[in-house]
């Protein structure tokens, strides 16, 4: 380890991130506890429902995280040639919360054929809710693909922070497609002006779930965040150590 | 504008015409993918006339991700992205020219597919307008993408296998709804042929605002 990245090494592990850790783990135990043991089976689905309390929160998340992509993006844009870094922060909170909306969307995803095997009796269905997840899934794989190109770090950033706002076009779609067509899938448990499709323990259980599940993403996008950090400090180091290097033999040979 | 939209459409076609490469090249290969998509179904006659919309759109796929390559590969591999930031021409008129020669290219490329279809796959129209607008709607919303993701990955290392990553997701939607509108007008399907037509131009309109809006920061060097 180099002096710089040495002399930052606490970065991702503050004692604030710390107690979000082990916050972050008690939360999901007892979530695993109210989901598997508290909350009663489905009259109709039966113990698949407990896939839920991961499914549901987990697909929140990820829309959450693609928002923050976005704005952060916007925010980017903006600031690119403003900032004194160049709006570097506002890249690294974009990246770190695509890399938490990818990872959730992948679970809701596997969550969703464990379920569907147990209800539908097969994993996949060309649903459009199942299709335009999977296309939301890919596109951002696509992003983060994007944005660990060997390029310079400006341009690389311009161009996944325009993919990021292009790609967020598909959220809304993958969101309203259970309403915009007809599908297998059900419709929203939970939505803002519609009365819940769920009550009692299941209710507050997938509320809690969905509680959880944002702490254990915050600790993940702070430390994401962080490590990406100590990746463009480490470039830096080296390509100062390259031309520190260069600048010593130029000078022995004159 | 559009004095500057129709030099950047005149020079992409004159770079195209002298090097030849969209037909004599990738239109061989997308017809060598008909043949290949027959050989998968077991040259399985009824199958193939079933499913003549959806393969004629996965070959369109195929050749038309290799021409917006292509196209990009022609700018950078000189420097031209160098020129076009120091020249006059403002970016819009950039992405519609650049889009408007792709249409052309990719136009092209359809129309001797559109002869392999029916020639290997046997298939019958039953409504020429709706194939015909289809075919337009699918061409224009397809080239609008590929410029638009075309520049995203320009001038990178590794571009060959990003395109394809970044692109094949945002036209997959492209894909999806050219094949059932030509399942519709080849009368295999009695189906919303048009209004999947239209979803098409919808589509198209959307990444032509974006690619109106974004195309200058693309085109910047950090």
């Amino acid at each position: 380890m180099t002096s710089t990245t040495r002399s930052n090494a606490k970065m991702t592990a503050t004692p604030a991130t710390r107690v979000l850790g082990v916050l972050a783990i008690a939360a999901t135990a007892l979530m695993a506890v109210l989901g598997l043991f508290i909350s009663p089976a489905d009259v109709i689905q039966g113990e698949a429902v407990r896939m839920l309390y991961l499914h549901v929160p987990s697909i929140w998340i990820a829309y959450g995280a693609f928002v923050l992509t976005s704005v952060s993006s916007i925010l980017f844009l903006r600031a690119r040639k403003r900032r004194e870094d160049q709006g570097r922060h506002y890249d690294r909170l974009a990246g770190s919360a695509a890399e938490v909306g990818v990872v959730f969307t992948g679970i809701t995803l596997i969550t969703g054929m464990l379920w569907g095997k147990v209800t539908w009796g097969t994993y996949w269905q060309w649903d459009a809710r199942l299709t335009t997840t999977i296309l939301l899934f890919v596109t951002y794989l696509g992003y983060l693909a994007l944005r660990r190109l060997p390029a310079d770090p400006m341009v690389r950033s311009q161009r996944a922070a325009v993919m990021a706002l292009i790609s967020f076009i598909n959220v809304p779609i993958v969101h309203y497609s259970v309403d915009w067509w007809r599908t297998l899938h059900q419709k929203a448990s939970l939505s803002v002006g519609r009365r819940p499709e769920i009550t009692g323990e299941m209710y507050w259980t997938l509320l809690y779930s969905t509680l959880a599940v944002t702490i254990v993403a915050t600790w993940l996008m702070i430390h994401r965040y962080r490590v990406i950090r100590l990746e463009e400090l480490r470039d830096e180091e080296a390509l100062a150590a390259l031309i520190s290097s260069r600048l010593k033999n130029d000078d022995g040979s004159n | 504008m559009l004095a500057e939209t129709l030099l950047v459409v005149r020079k992409d076609l004159r770079v195209e015409w002298r090097a030849k490469v969209a037909l004599g090249q990738v239109a061989p290969l997308a017809l060598l993918i008909l043949v290949v998509l027959a050989f998968a179904l077991d040259a399985n006659s009824s199958l193939l006339e079933l499913g003549a919309g959806g393969l004629y759109w996965v070959a369109v796929l195929y050749g038309g991700t290799l021409l917006i390559q292509r196209s990009f590969d022609v700018e950078t591999d000189d420097g031209n992205m160098d020129a076009f930031r120091m020249s006059a021409i403002g970016a819009p008129s950039l992405f519609l020219g650049k889009s408007l020669a792709l249409f052309v290219q990719i136009g092209l490329l359809e129309l001797v597919l559109g002869s392999g279809i029916a020639l290997l796959y046997n298939v019958r129209v039953t409504d020429w307008v709706l194939l015909f607008v289809a075919a337009v709607a699918g061409t224009v919303a397809f080239s609008v993408c590929g410029v638009l993701w075309g520049v995203m990955s320009a001038g990178l290392r590794v571009r060959a296998t990003l395109l394809p990553l970044l692109l094949v997701p945002v036209l997959a939607p492209i894909l999806l709804a050219g094949s059932r509108a030509f399942e519709t007008a080849l009368g295999v399907r009695a189906d919303a042929g048009w209004t999947w037509a239209s979803l098409m131009f919808v589509i198209a309109a959307i990444h032509t605002a974006i690619g109106l809006g974004a195309f200058g920061f693309l085109l910047e060097e950090g």
